[in-house]
């Protein structure tokens, strides 16, 4: 155990006893029910509208409950899930390959580098055959083979082949499919949405969550919405580093401003850089492009052995074919022979990190590797390649301007999704009671590593097939009288705290855009608790955030008013909050003495540079409690136990 | 490269907008054409002006926020491509290019560039799922779908819900909208059994929005950003009068 563990609090998985297979039909079975009659009785308050919040707020609704369901965007089905490309796992064995619920798992413990929860990943891998029955019966076209069944394809280095996919536009028709029920439930009556609406605070009253204060973006109106529990299904918080694979809207406002009032925040270090993404352009650049991994199942990606030819290519002097076959470092099938191009995210960024800190990298700012289709285009035919990726490679030629089929694509990698989150025990409830965290908003199912097709799985498992049974058992328990009413004074204090927030933040009249403090943030981010840290680079990051928030607060301009359409003002409210994450994340990634994961400390490595972790002081979840403005958070440890894999140390050599 | 925007401004729904002039130096080509506009409003925001309110997230051409009329041109020049997925070097240096919001009845201004599309949202209420709880589902490989009919399904699936059709539409009708859902379902044997009275419902909201009716010009499906084929109107028109012949419903 860490030395400079402060812990006081108890921190309860409530992971059932018993053997792994059984825990979650047992303790489904101990959950009690509410009665059919009495479901009508209470109020739901769904935040998020992806898939992990338009699957929960539609099953919740078909079972009764009265929902209302929020998002920031002008659709439900614009939640930025919509973007994910490469497909989702799910255990069915229908290649006949040897997979198995308890491979699904396996694999998903494993490549979290072992510092995810047993129970949970188990039950994950368990209901994952279920969300594509579920989905297949929504209609959603995932791909077919010719005699009509489905189809699946390995992915993301998986030795079998469980990922189900539709084109590569499978989080598109995952969330349509999710939308189209929760649009069925709003026709029904049983959920009432909130478009273009945002949560700017959590309501508290008696220790639990009561309700959310909302803000209309299109008129201003500072809203109550009370509920007998409450759903945060707002995704992850990549965006922290400005430039990211994430939407422009995609933040952490209300898992952040939850966590203020009491829901722990654990394992915030740990983020994904996905290494296949469009590099940076310039500094005008707004976002990050992922191109699907899926593209490494046939593409090496290398960079020139020397410095010099590095230098030329940089300069423009000399094209990647022109370099000889020799003059190239095939860098990953090099250093992994058995995984190759294939080894898991982490480990592909890294090293492409590595060779261009050694000025190997490639494109003007030497900050990109090649991704080459050469080889398969001569072994498999260009046609073959184009039904394969030909919508990636359009895409990469839009943005790019150049055409991958002839010369090699260049990538970076690039923030693309947060392992860390909202802490919840494993009925996915937070240490606040009635305030659950659904999705890539909770730090539940990936540990340091998510592995590809996974995020939409854990998002559909917890929405469909988790929240329905765990959120029952808590209504059940507090009664359909135990609810706050928004004239009370706990939603009327908490209106005046978000008025006088927006006002704050209006007033200031300084110099500086919003924007500028966030590309300050994501830069000290990137460069220090990005993909590799040190203790002394994270201590100096700390030193920067803290005194950005002190310009942020004195110096942001914010123009316009509240009572109107103003952008400026949700992004200044949102930068906020991740100037205050920013300088936790730092905090996490100082406490972990290791390297796990995406969690990369230079100081704990291997002799070969590999990662090295230490399962004897840190095989704990991190839980973080907020203490106060400017004051240090407490640390929280949850002992992670394994009584059903044995930790070893990843290799994919 | 130098450029001369003519921008569409206008305070709110109730107010009065107009074209504003802005010029703009230093722009690289290889910006997009919102990174085009973040550097305007950066400008406007260092002068304490206000900036140009405008819908966009995901800016990888796939969650369909995104929506400018540029250039006469819902999402601007390019085919098969988003506003988000424009690049500054479709235009020429020292080029005026003119912004709009969408322009329907269906679709009011709600600030500048940004308008209300909700009127898609409650299309879809009306009928645009199939009925089935979660959990009920059988096994998924219990029904097998031929590979052609998946993907016909795909083609109509993959709309991002835009708009594009609709601003690109002298009538400002939403047939291909509504088509592409239609159609999707309709081609499923997971839809068949709610397929006439989806067809009736989807329609009698399109209307009921106040959407415009079809003279099947076709501009729609080329300026939609996913090229959806004109061949899912003609499926929904046999489909709509399929379900009124024989239907009691609506």
């Amino acid at each position: 155990m860490a030395p400079n563990q402060l812990s006081t609090m108890e921190l309860q998985s409530k992971v059932p006893a018993g053997p792994l297979p059984e825990k979650w039909s047992r303790h489904k079975f101990a959950l009690k029910l509410v009665n059919p009659a009495n479901k009508r009785k209470y109020d739901v308050i769904v935040v998020g509208t992806g898939l992990a919040g338009a699957s929960a707020a539609a099953s919740l609704a078909e079972l009764g409950y009265n929902l209302k369901a929020f998002c920031f965007q002008d659709s439900p089905r614009r939640a930025h899930s919509i973007a994910a490309q490469g497909g989702i796992n799910a255990a069915k064995n229908y290649q006949n390959d040897g997979d198995s619920v308890f491979r699904l798992f396996y694999d998903t413990i494993k490549g979290g580098d072992y510092r995810a929860r047993e129970g949970n990943v188990h039950r994950l891998a368990e209901v994952s055959v279920s969300i594509i029955d579920q989905c297949v019966a929504q209609g959603v076209p995932f791909a077919r083979e010719y005699g009509g069944l489905l189809a699946n394809r390995s992915f993301g280095g998986a030795q079998v082949s469980r990922t189900f996919y539709a084109r590569g536009q499978t989080g598109q028709q995952l969330l349509l499919g999710a939308y189209s029920a929760l649009s069925r439930q709003v026709a029904n009556g049983k959920v009432k949405l909130y478009p273009r609406t945002e949560m700017l605070d959590l309501v508290m009253e008696g220790g639990k969550a009561r309700g959310i204060i909302t803000r209309n973006l299109v008129t201003g109106k500072i809203e109550s919405h009370s509920g007998h529990a409450v759903l945060l299904c707002t995704g992850g918080y990549g965006n922290v580093f400005y430039l990211s694979t994430n939407a422009m809207g995609s933040n952490v406002t209300a898992a952040w401003r939850a966590h203020k009032h009491g829901a722990l925040m654990a394992n915030p270090c740990f983020t994904q850089i996905h290494p296949t993404c469009i590099p940076v352009k310039g500094d005008y650049q707004s976002k990050l492009t992922l191109m699907s991994e899926s593209l490494r199942n046939d593409g090496r990606v290398w960079v020139p052995k020397s410095k010099e030819d590095a230098q030329k290519i940089q300069k423009g002097q000399m094209k990647a074919t022109d370099l000889k076959e020799e003059d190239r470092d095939y860098f990953l099938e090099r250093r992994y022979p058995s995984f190759g191009n294939l080894v898991p995210r982490d480990v592909a960024s890294r090293n492409a990190k590595y060779v261009c800190d050694e000025g190997r990298g490639v494109s003007k700012t030497g900050l990109a590797v090649y991704l080459d289709f050469a080889d398969a285009i001569k072994r498999d035919g260009q046609k073959t390649i184009e039904a394969k990726y030909g919508n990636l490679f359009e895409m990469y030629e839009k943005i790019v301007d150049d055409n991958p089929y002839e010369t090699p694509m260049m990538i970076y990698p690039a923030v693309h999704y947060t392992m860390g989150g909202l802490w919840v025990d494993y009925n996915l409830m937070t240490t606040i009671p009635g305030l659950y965290a659904l999705g890539e908003a909770n730090f539940s199912d990936h540990g340091a590593n998510r592995l590809g097709a996974s995020a939409l799985m854990q998002g559909l498992a917890d929405g469909y097939f988790v929240i329905p049974y765990t959120v029952g058992d808590y209504l059940a328990t507090i009664g359909p009288a135990d609810k706050v009413s928004v004239d009370s004074p706990a939603f009327k204090q908490a209106e005046k705290r978000v008025s006088d927030q927006v006002q704050r933040l209006l007033s200031i009249n300084g110099t500086k855009p919003v924007d500028e403090f966030h590309r300050a943030l994501g830069l000290i981010m990137w460069d220090y608790c990005g993909m590799s840290r040190t203790a002394e680079g994270l201590k100096k990051a700390k030193v920067m955030i803290q005194a950005l928030k002190k310009e942020f607060w004195t110096n942001v301009r914010v123009t316009g008013d509240n009572e109107e359409m103003n952008q400026a003002l949700e992004n200044a409210g949102r930068v906020a909050d991740f100037i205050e994450l920013g300088e936790l994340m730092v905090d996490d990634a100082l406490n972990r003495e290791e390297s796990c994961g995406g969690h990369f400390r230079e100081e704990h490595q291997t002799e070969d540079g590999e990662a090295l972790r230490n399962d004897d002081d840190y095989a704990y979840v991190a839980a973080w409690e907020y203490t106060g403005e400017n004051q240090p958070e407490v640390l929280h440890t949850e002992e992670l136990v394994f009584e059903n894999v044995k930790l070893t140390q990843r290799s994919y050599k | 490269m130098k450029v001369n925007l003519k921008v569409w401004r206008q305070k709110n729904n109730n107010a009065a907008g107009k074209l504003v002039e802005y010029g703009l130096d230093n722009i690289s080509p290889d910006m997009s054409f919102l990174e085009m506009i973040d550097v305007l409003n950066g400008e406007l925001t260092r002068k304490g002006d206000e900036p140009v309110a405008f819908d966009h997230d995901c800016r990888e051409g796939i969650c369909g926020m995104c929506s400018m009329y540029i250039n006469g041109r819902a999402h601007g020049p390019q085919t098969g491509a988003t506003t988000c997925q424009l690049h500054m070097r479709s235009f020429n240096d020292g080029e005026t290019i003119i912004v709009e919001p969408w322009r329907a009845r269906a679709f009011p201004v709600i600030k500048d560039l940004m308008v209300d599309r909700t009127a898609f949202d409650r299309i879809m209420q009306s009928g645009g799922y199939v009925s089935v709880n979660t959990g009920s589902a059988p096994d998924a490989n219990e029904i097998a779908i031929s590979r052609t009919i998946a993907d016909e399904a795909m083609d109509a699936a993959q709309c991002i819900g835009c708009g594009a059709c609709v601003a690109a539409c002298k009538n400002a009708s939403a047939m291909l909208f509504v088509a592409a859902k239609v159609s999707h379902m309709a081609v499923l044997p997971q839809g068949q059994a709610e397929r006439s009275i989806r067809a009736e419902r989807m329609v009698a909201q399109m209307d009921a929005e106040g959407f415009g009716a079809c003279s099947f010009t076709g501009a729609c499906s080329v300026e939609c950003p996913k090229s959806i084929s004109l061949d899912h109107i003609a499926r929904m028109n046999r489909e709509y009068l399929g379900a009124k012949l024989t239907s009691e419903n609506v």
